[in-house]
Parts: C-alpha cells; structure tokens; sequence
C-alpha cells in the first residue's frame, strides 16, 4: 500500500487545481447523502472526543492508586467510580464509531452502485462516435476500478479524517492543558520522526517511478511474447527473448529492491517515533517529577497520549492519499458522465409500423466524414425499390460499412437525408430505424448467456420458431449435439468456431424477422459451401425484403438486384454482375482477379 | 508454496538467517524499553533519588530506541532484496518455462492465465515474502517474549484480563473473517460478472442498438449489480465492526489493568510490594498491548497467506507442467531440402483415447519436393490447420511419423528444425518495435542485411506502403500492430517468412485479408523469386491454391481427394462443390 501511496502522490500532485473541482462534482452527485454524512462525521467526531478523555482519567486513576500507596490507604470507590465513567465513553465511542462505519459504508455502496448503473445507462446514450473513439478496456476501468477507489476513498477517508484532525487537535490541547513541557516533549519527538520519514520519502520518488515504469515493460514483454509464442517459436526467437528478459528482469530487480526497502522502512520509522516518544516522555518525566512538577500520573497519561498522537498523523496522511486517488478517479468517471448524448428524440410522433413497411430507401446527397475534415462520403444518392437486394462491393476503406453505419443512424450525416417509404430516418426516432432492419454483422457478437436466450435475444417468439429458423441455418444439429442443447450457455469455455458464432448471429436475425435486412459481411467466417446453404436460407429471408449485403466474396452477391461498387467513398460503377462484367471495369477486374492465373 | 523457495540461493538463505536474528533483537530492545521505564517508577519511590539517577534509564531508553530502529531498517533491507530475488528468480523460471511449452500446453492454461500467473502472482508472492519478514516472524516472537515478560509481573486479575482480551479478539476476528472470506471470494466473482456484463454492452453496441435491446442489457446488469452492492455491503458492514472493536478490547484492557490493580495494591500488605505491584502495573500495561498487537499481526498473516499460497500453487502447477513435445538431437544439415514427408499421420486434440473420441486428423500420407507447392483445401473444421501445425511441432501426432528432408522431425534440435521453416500463421502477429526487428524476428541462417529486407518486403507487397510510413522499415510498430491495418500486418508477417530463406514456407490461411490482386502478385512474385523453396499453402479460395502442383482436398480430416486444380474438378466431389461455391460453372 504505501508504494502505490506514493506512487500515486507523484501523480497527483501536478493536478491540486483540478482536485476541487473534481470533488466538487463527487459531492454534488452524492448530494441526497449528504446529510447522512454529516451526521456520520459528528459521530466520528463525538467517538473520538470520548476517547481523548481517556488518558486523563487514566491519570486521576493514577494518580488516586499513587497517592494511596503513600497515605497507606486507595479510595477503591472513587477509583471504581472513574472507571465506570471511563468504560462508558470507551463504549460510546465505540458505538458511535461503528454508527459511523455502518452509515458511511451504506452510503458508499449505494453510490457506487449508481455510479456503475449510470456509466452503463450512458453506454447507451453517448453517439457511437465516441464508444469507438475509446478503447473498450478504459471504460471498463471506469465502471469498476474509478468507482472501486471513490468508493474507498468515501468509505475509509471522509470520517477517519474529521476524526483525526478531532484526535490531533484533542491530543494537542489535552497534552498542553496537562503540561505544557511534557507536550513539546511528545510533539518535538513525534514531529523529529515525521521529519525524518518525509525526507526519506521525498528522496525515493524517483525509485518508485523507475519501478513501476520497469515492471509496466516487463509485463508488456510478458504478454507479448506469451500470446505470439507460436510465432517466437518457429522464427528460432526463444533465446533471444530468454536473453532480453533477463535482462529488463536484473534492472527490474536492481529497482525493485530499493523502491520495496523505501516503502518498508515506514513501518519501522513509525515503530522508531512511538519508542522515540515514549522514551523521550518517560525521561523528561522523571525529570519533571524530580523537581515535583508533575506526579506519576502525568506520566502515564502522555504514555497514552504519545500512542494517540503519532496515529492521526499518518492517519491524516494516508487519507490525503486516498481522497487525491478518488479525485483523479472521479474526474475520469465525471468525464464520462458528462459526456454529450445523442438528441433527445421523445418529442418525435412520426413513425413508421414495421407490420405495414413498403421498403423503399431513399439516400439523398449524403456527405459524411468521422471528423469533419476528413470526409469519408463526400455525396452519395441512389433509389432503392422496395425488395430489392442491394450489394456494396469494393476494397477496404471504401466506405461500405459506413453506409450501414448511416442507414441505421449509428452515426449522424453531416448533409443531405436518408428516406425510408418517403419518410426522412431523421424524422423517426432512432429505435423505430432499428426495428425496421435485421441486421448480421462481420463481428460475431454473442453474449454470456444460453444459446436460447440468445437466438430469442429481445424478441418474442416461440421455441418452435426459434428451431425452424435454426434449421433453415443449419446450426440446429450443432446445437443439439452440445452439452445442453439450446439451454448450454456461451462462455469463455465453451468453444465454438468463428464459423459456427456467425450462423448463430444469422439465425438471431432472422428470428427477429424485420422487414428489411442488413448483412455486413455476413458470411465472412463460414467457408463457401456452408455459406451456399445459408444463401439459400438468405435467399428465402430477403425475397420480397429490402437488403443490403457487403461482402467481401464476390461469388455471394451475383444474384443481387444491384451492385453498387464503390471506391473512395463514391459509387464509380453500378448495376448487375452481368452488366457490370460487361463494362469490364473496376469491378470485373476485381472478379476476374480472383480466378487470374499466377504467372508462371 | 515452499516448493518455489528452491529457487533461493545460499546468499539468499543467509540473508534470511541473518534477518530472523535481528528480529529477535529488536523485539527484545523494543520490550527492553518498559523494563527501564520500570526502573524510573521505582526510582520515584526511593526516598532520596538524585537527578543524575534517571539519566542511565533515560539514555539506554534512547539507545534501545535508536537500536531497534536501526535493526527495523536492517531487516526491511534484507527483506526487500530476499523478495525481490526471489521474484526475480521466478519470474525468469516462469518465462522461460512458458515458452518451452507447446501451444496445446498453453492453451490448456489459457495464454491470458499464464500472464496473470507470471505478473500478478510472482508479485503478490513478493509482498507476501516481504510481508512476512516484517510480520509473521516479528508477530510470534513479540508474542512469546513478551509473555515470558508478564508471566513473572503479572498478577492473577492481569493475566486472565489480557487472557480474555486475546480470546475476545481472536474469536471476534474468526467469526468476522470466516464470514466475509467467502463473501470476499464472491465479490470478486461478482465484480468480474459486472465487467463481463459491461464489456458485452460495449462490444456488442451496435447489435444491442440495432435489436432495441437496450432495456434488456440493463436489466442484466441490474442484476449482477445489485448482487455486487449485496455483498459488498455485507463484507463493509462486517468489517466495519473490527477497528471499533479492537479500540475498545485495547482500551478496555489497560483500564481493566488499572482497576484491578488499584484492588490488588489496596490488598498488598507491605509498603514494598505495594510499589512493586505499582511499577509492575505501569509495565504489565504497556507489554500487554504489545502482546495484544502481535496476536492482531497473527491474524493479519491468516489472511495474507492463503491467498499466496494460492498464487505460489498457480505458479507450480506452470513450473511442473512436464512438457510433452521434447527436442531432438539432430543438429546436422541433411542431403535432401526442402522435402516434407507425412506417413499415416494421426491426430486428435484430446488426451483421452476414447472409443468414440474424434479425430481431427485420419491417415494422413502425403509427400512434396523441393520448390513443388503443395496446397489443403477443405471446409471450416476439416483438419487443414491441424495439419501444417504438426508439421511444425506444435503438436505431435498419435500415430505415424512426419519426415523432413529424411529426418523425423522429432529428431531434429528446434533450431535446427525451424531453421528450415517459415512459417506464417492465420492470426498476423506483431511485435512491438520496428519494421526492420519484426521483419528479422528470431534467429535464422538468412543474412539480416538490406538486400533480404528489401526483398521480403517487396515479395510480400509490404514495400510500398512501408515507404509512406514516417521512418521507412525503422517505422515503430505498436504492440499487437495497432497501427496497421490487418492487410498490413499480413504482408509483413508473410515478409517475415520470407525473410528466413527457409527450405519450406507455410502460409496457413495467410492470404485471406490480402484482396485478391494482392495474393495474386504476391504468389506471382514467390514463384518468380523463390523457385527453390517448398510451399505448402492452406486456403479456402480456390483462386489462391488453382495453380499449385498439387492439391489436397480434406474433408472430417480424411484426405479425399489429391491432384492439380483440372483433375480434382473431374473426379473429387468435394472440391467440385467448393468450387462451385465460388466460381460459375462456365467459369471452371
């Protein structure tokens, strides 16, 4: 912990201005607990008062035994009578301390939890520009390790730290109101031991630094070479590797030693102020009570008051730590949260019944670009009949699946509409667009669940139709031969080809059964004789539905209504195979590439 | 755990020797300080002490201070440089374990595993270690010395006070840990349910949009959610009892010493036991705590150590994996090149021999000569892959031999043999570092000067787009070739192949991101510039493999059908339906 501690202060120290802010926002969003926590801060507050009041009557305790021992007689009463007061502030303050815990460990769960819910919620609302703009993995540590360390941070630093300014500042006035010699005595050790502490820490930034930078490529290697082994392996590369990670292993070691000794000496340094101080009290003490000062119980009382002192101090310390890490962590998930969302559509009335779709999809001078100085679709129009079946064809970045992005309203156009039966896609909202396409995509996406729930996946229908459709698709022998049959549940471990996931995506959509289809290539990962059975079955699906097919396998679209070859972002030739092989263009050269002989 | 401890050396034993002594001495000066603060109470009750009586005690106090300090910065040395060894020697075992593994080896384990295993566990097996110097030999010895201490001091009340305190604590303690270990195990199944639930939402977004599903996934999480807060309220409730409780149990304890002994002084019957007793209780109180503290550090250590014996378990099971595809000894050149021999080759992936158990690979017996291409065609599953994996050892097969240049490959040192492959996989990899470091990956017998260089990139039709890169071929590559496109990363690794001069070069499935002008030129070029060199092509476009000398078509891992391109279309059926899958009739 305290490596990560430090580690963690170098980082955050070049962000003091953003930390306000970032907390700013973390108290505004916990707003309805806030009084919640306020109550939770005066119990911490409270418990700790009671405890300062500890060492005091420890010394009346004391101090009575001392002097009876002299007047050969102790007031058993009197002591008793001290006792039972101080057991029942120890046990108050136990009381409210564990009050204290319950209420901030409540509020804390249940902020985490909001804040996790809302991330997912947003998932949902931000424009799918940003999603792929963002790797999958930083907003995953959004959801649990930013929200894991805020919840730490409320958990154990709001109240530990009101309650150790309270001990400090309580130990501080107690220790002088006892005496004020004995308090320089304790304060002057303790802060000699801090003093010390800081500066060997201060000093050994640049260890942790070097270290963790160290570990960050050793682990990099690590994975690299695990997961490209086959490849390591036969280029011969495996002394090689052996040899450089020994290396950047040796340096790792000659860091790591130094930054895990650093870290270590805390505890000891800590151990050294409590001995310092209580040695340091004990003598001035003796001292004091030589020139009768002080008596006895004064003595025993700083001996406590040396262990309560020295505690919030690095108490304090370490709550400063938690609470930066928490405003690092939030301003990232805020980030997040603040992000701008997609236009709010619930003023929308216009809407297209997915029953009663004719299918006709107008585009209309559309231009389109991710950014807006780097357009992809510069102006693009074509008249799509109902029924048809439209393929898009052409070579990589050619700006295929942008269209589909566009037709499904993934992405916004920058000019020009698409129509579908007359009607602009940007009139409707975007979840009725979605419910008039089925569609396939190249990326076969399954999630963790059984394979029923993911054929059905949020539609309605029977499991007689859910077969049928497996059928037509040919997955329904597969199914039946794994362990549980549609019940077995997709996971990590259950293997399954690339192949076998991309006719399960298809019978997905076409249980769906919307009125018109979008297939991204679709049949990437089948082989071609599996896929004639599942053109078929397409076949059988798209008649009479609008469809748009992409695919990279020229033999799979030669049947379409309408090639579209596009190049740059532009159509530069349509119509179909036959037309098109008879222009001998762009297109058939690309056809003809496939059967072109090596020269030999 | 204590299997791994063989990796420590005899420096390393000492070390450990040394530390353990020294922490018995600061124990004991650390306990040392109470006794002299015992001497300075007594010293108050002698009727005429004199200042300078109270700098002795006062000084050794300091000295036992400094002292133990010195020795706790001592000890946390020696335990820093005996962890970090000790991760470092594991670590180095495990990697250079891992990679002797076969892929069947690692995909038992699961590359991502194996990872974890190698950083994660080796580091938390350090922390343990390093802990453990600091703790688990401290806890115990504080604990012993200090009783020794009280046992002669204390009274009857005192002991059974601090008795009953350690009882409390450590059943409290037990019940609190026994309760929420299994929760905690929990919480972490559930936060990975959580990340799985959240990453399914990001990666399928689009799917989830395009079926209004939105609803349906938040539903899901809901639920994961929930259970996660669930338990984890639990476990904060539970704990949030400890630091309370143990305030108490520590405070209530020198109260309750005082107390009694207040009772036990009134009782005493002499002046003097009456200030022994005293002197005692102001000293029994402060070893009391510390015997309380180390039995708090003890059940620290219950906590601590079972996770990392898990972890050292984990890196054993790694350690110890015997590995099952073993080099030869042939480290010779051979008369023949380039010439690959399979004799009714067998195969299955798993190690049961079943009855009914499959196999992917049945009675397999093909041959091809140097500068000859050999193409696998087939249907997703037939076998193809499997088959130039055995070829390179990544598997060995159950039944029959494979031959190259003469030898069995199994008799060849994996230098030797790879020497003579390359090899370019379905997956293009990339390693992290230049064009040039990628290209020239690994050792071979090829030169790694610029004519080679120039030449693979310019086969593989890497060059021209490798020139527009800022840098050329020292153009960095990002880990996992983030910055390529996957056409890219293909030719390069096909470069890679290339760039090894071997004797055989296997493309399995290596040509499928390239668009078919591409494969075209790049199989022109091989032809054109490598005449001598074997290659053995798996694909699934019949365009790609139309011109090999010979085809071998595999179906459910049985070869059914062998020849040229117009041969297989008159008499195999299955590459007659493949090919119609592709091409039209007229074409053919």
């Amino acid at each position: 912990m305290p490596r990560m501690m430090m580690h963690q202060q170098a980082q955050s120290q070049s962000r003091n201005g953003s930390f306000l802010s970032a907390m700013k926002q973390l108290v505004k969003y916990c707003k309805r607990f806030v009084p919640f926590m306020i109550v939770a801060i005066i119990f911490a507050v409270i418990g700790t008062i009671f405890s300062i009041a500890g060492p005091s009557y420890i010394e009346k305790v004391t101090n009575l035994i001392s002097s009876g021992i002299v007047n050969r007689h102790i007031d058993i009463e009197e002591v008793a009578k001290i006792c039972i007061i101080l057991m029942i502030f120890y046990i108050s303050s136990a009381v409210l301390n564990y009050v204290q815990h319950l209420i901030m460990a409540i509020i804390t769960n249940k902020v985490s939890k909001k804040l996790r819910q809302d991330i997912n919620i947003k998932i949902n609302k931000v424009p799918l520009k940003y999603i792929d703009g963002t790797s999958t993995g930083d907003i995953l540590s959004r959801i649990t390790n930013d929200v894991d360390m805020i919840s730490q941070a409320l958990n154990s630093s709001v109240a530990p730290l009101f309650s150790s300014i309270t001990l400090l500042l309580g130990c501080v006035i107690m220790m002088f109101v006892t005496n004020y010699i004995m308090a320089f005595t304790a304060i002057i050790s303790t802060i000699i031991g801090f003093a010390l502490m800081i500066l060997i820490m201060k000093n050994s930034q640049k260890y942790f630094l070097a270290r963790q930078i160290i570990l960050g490529k050793v682990n990099g290697q690590v994975e690299e070479i695990y997961t490209n082994h086959s490849i390591v392996r036969v280029s011969n590369g495996i002394e090689e590797n052996e040899e450089s990670f020994k290396k950047i292993n040796d340096k790792l070691f000659s860091t790591d030693w130094k930054s895990q000794f650093l870290s270590g000496l805390m505890q000891p340094i800590m151990a050294f102020i409590g001995n310092l101080g209580f040695a340091a009290v004990c003598v001035v003490g003796a001292v004091l009570m030589f020139y009768k000062q002080i008596d006895i119980g004064v003595i025993t009382a700083f001996m406590i008051y040396v262990r309560l002192f020295s505690n919030p101090l690095s108490q304090i310390a370490q709550c400063n730590n938690y609470l930066q890490q928490a405003s690092a962590a939030s301003e990232r998930v805020f980030e997040f949260l603040n992000q701008v969302e997609v236009s709010d559509e619930s003023n929308k009335t216009t809407y297209l019944d997915p029953a009663k779709l004719k299918g006709d999809v107008t585009f209309s001078h559309i231009r389109f670009g991710y950014t807006s100085d780097k357009i992809i679709i510069p102006d693009f129009s074509l008249d799509v009949k109902a029924g048809m079946k439209v393929a898009i064809v052409g070579p990589t970045g050619a700006g295929k699946t942008t269209l589909v992005n566009l037709l499904m309203r993934f992405y916004e156009l920058n000019s020009g509409y698409i129509a579908i039966d007359s009607i602009k896609t940007s009139d409707l909202t975007r979840e009725n667009v979605h419910s008039l396409f089925g569609m396939v995509l190249q990326d076969t996406w399954l999630f963790n669940g059984t394979i029923r729930d993911n054929l059905k996946y949020n539609n309605d229908v029977s499991d007689e139709e859910m077969i049928k459709a497996a059928k037509a698709c040919g997955v329904h022998h597969f199914i039946k031969t794994l362990p549980h049959g549609y019940d077995t549940i997709l996971d990590e471990n259950l293997s399954i080809s690339a192949g076998q996931k991309q006719l399960l995506t298809i019978t997905r959509a076409m249980i769906q059964n919307a009125p018109m289809l979008i297939l991204d290539e679709a049949t990437s990962s089948v082989d071609t004789r599996t896929e004639i059975l599942i053109q078929d079955a397409m076949d059988k699906l798209t008649e009479k539905r609008t469809s748009f097919v992409i695919a990279h396998r020229l033999s799979t679209i030669k049947n379409a209504d309408l090639i579209l070859v596009m190049r740059d972002g532009n159509i530069v030739e349509k119509g179909t195979h036959k037309e098109l092989m008879e222009q001998n263009g762009f297109y058939a050269e690309l056809y003809n590439s496939q059967f072109a002989n090596a020269a030999e | 755990m204590l299997r791994l401890f063989k990796y420590l050396k005899a420096k390393d034993y000492l070390a450990l020797v040394v530390a353990i002594i020294l922490i018995v001495f600061g124990v004991m000066l650390d306990l040392k300080l109470p006794d002299y603060m015992s001497d300075l109470t007594k010293l108050f009750y002698s009727p005429n002490y004199q200042l300078s009586d109270v700098a002795l005690p006062g000084i050794k106090m300091l000295l036992c201070a400094v002292g133990s300090g010195i020795i706790s910065a001592i000890v946390g040395f020696l335990s820093a440089v005996l962890s970090s060894n000790f991760a470092k020697y594991v670590r180095y075992a495990l990697f250079s374990k891992v990679l002797s593994l076969s892929p069947s080896e690692i995909d038992k384990f699961s590359t991502a595993s194996l990872i974890t295993r190698t950083t994660n566990d080796v580091t938390q097996m350090q922390m343990t270690i390093a802990m453990g110097m600091q703790v688990m030999v401290r806890a115990p010895i504080t604990a012993v010395l200090a009783i020794i201490k009280i046992i002669d001091k204390g009274t009857t009340g005192w002991v059974m006070a601090t008795g009953i305190s350690v009882g409390v604590l450590i059943i409290v303690l037990a019940i609190i840990v026994s309760l929420c270990l299994p929760r905690f195990r929990k919480v972490q199944r559930l936060t990975d349910a959580v990340n799985g639930v959240s990453r399914e939402n990001l990666t399928g977004l689009r799917v989830i949009k395009a079926f209004n599903a939105e609803k349906y996934q938040l539903n899901k999480f809901e639920i994961v959610n929930t259970d996660l807060t669930k338990n984890n309220l639990f476990t904060s409730v539970a704990t949030a009892l400890l630091n309370p409780l143990m305030m108490l149990i520590m405070n209530g304890l020198s109260l309750a010493i005082y107390w009694i002994g207040a009772y036990t002084i009134n009782n005493a019957v002499s002046l003097e036991s009456q200030e022994q007793i005293f002197s005692n209780m102001i000293v029994f109180s402060s070893y009391a705590m510390q015997v309380v503290m180390a039995f708090l550090l003890l059940v620290a250590i219950f906590m601590i150590v079972p996770r990392a014996m898990v972890s050292g378990k984990r890196i054993n099971q790694v350690l110890r994996t015997k590995i099952d595809i073993k080099e030869g000894s042939f480290n010779k050149q051979t008369e023949i090149k380039g010439e690959l021999e399979f004799k009714h080759v067998s195969f299955s992936y798993n190690d049961e021999k079943d009855e009914d158990n499959e196999e992917v690979l049945q009675d397999i017996s093909f041959k091809v000569e140097r500068g000859k291409t050999l193409a696998f065609i087939g249907a997703t599953g037939s076998g193809k892959s499997t088959l130039v994996n055995l070829a390179v050892r990544f598997y060995d097969p159950d039944q029959g031999e494979i031959l190259l240049d003469g030898v069995n490959i199994k008799d060849y040192t994996f230098k030797n043999l790879y020497n003579r492959f390359g090899y370019v996989s379905q997956k293009s990899i990339m390693f992290n570092g230049s064009v040039k470091e990628n290209i020239f990956y690994g050792q071979s017998l090829a030169a790694e000067d610029e004519e080679n260089l120039l030449q693979s990139l310019n086969v593989s039709q890497a060059e021209e787009f490798v020139n527009s890169k800022p840098g050329k071929e020292e153009y960095i590559i990002e880990q996992g070739g983030k910055n390529l496109s996957g056409g890219q990363k293909q030719r390069l690794s096909i470069a890679r192949a290339i760039a090894r001069k071997p004797e055989i070069l296997i493309f399995d499935d290596s040509f499928s991101a390239l668009d078919y002008k591409t494969d075209l030129k790049v199989r022109t070029l091989l032809n054109e510039k490598m005449k001598d060199t074997t290659k053995i092509i798996v694909a699934q476009r019949i365009g790609t493999i139309k011109n090999a000398d010979e085809i071998i078509v595999l179906d459910e891992g049985k070869i059914v059908g062998k020849g040229t391109h117009e041969e297989l279309l008159k008499n195999c059926k299955v590459y007659q339906e493949i090919a119609l899958s592709q091409l039209d009739k007229e074409e053919l």
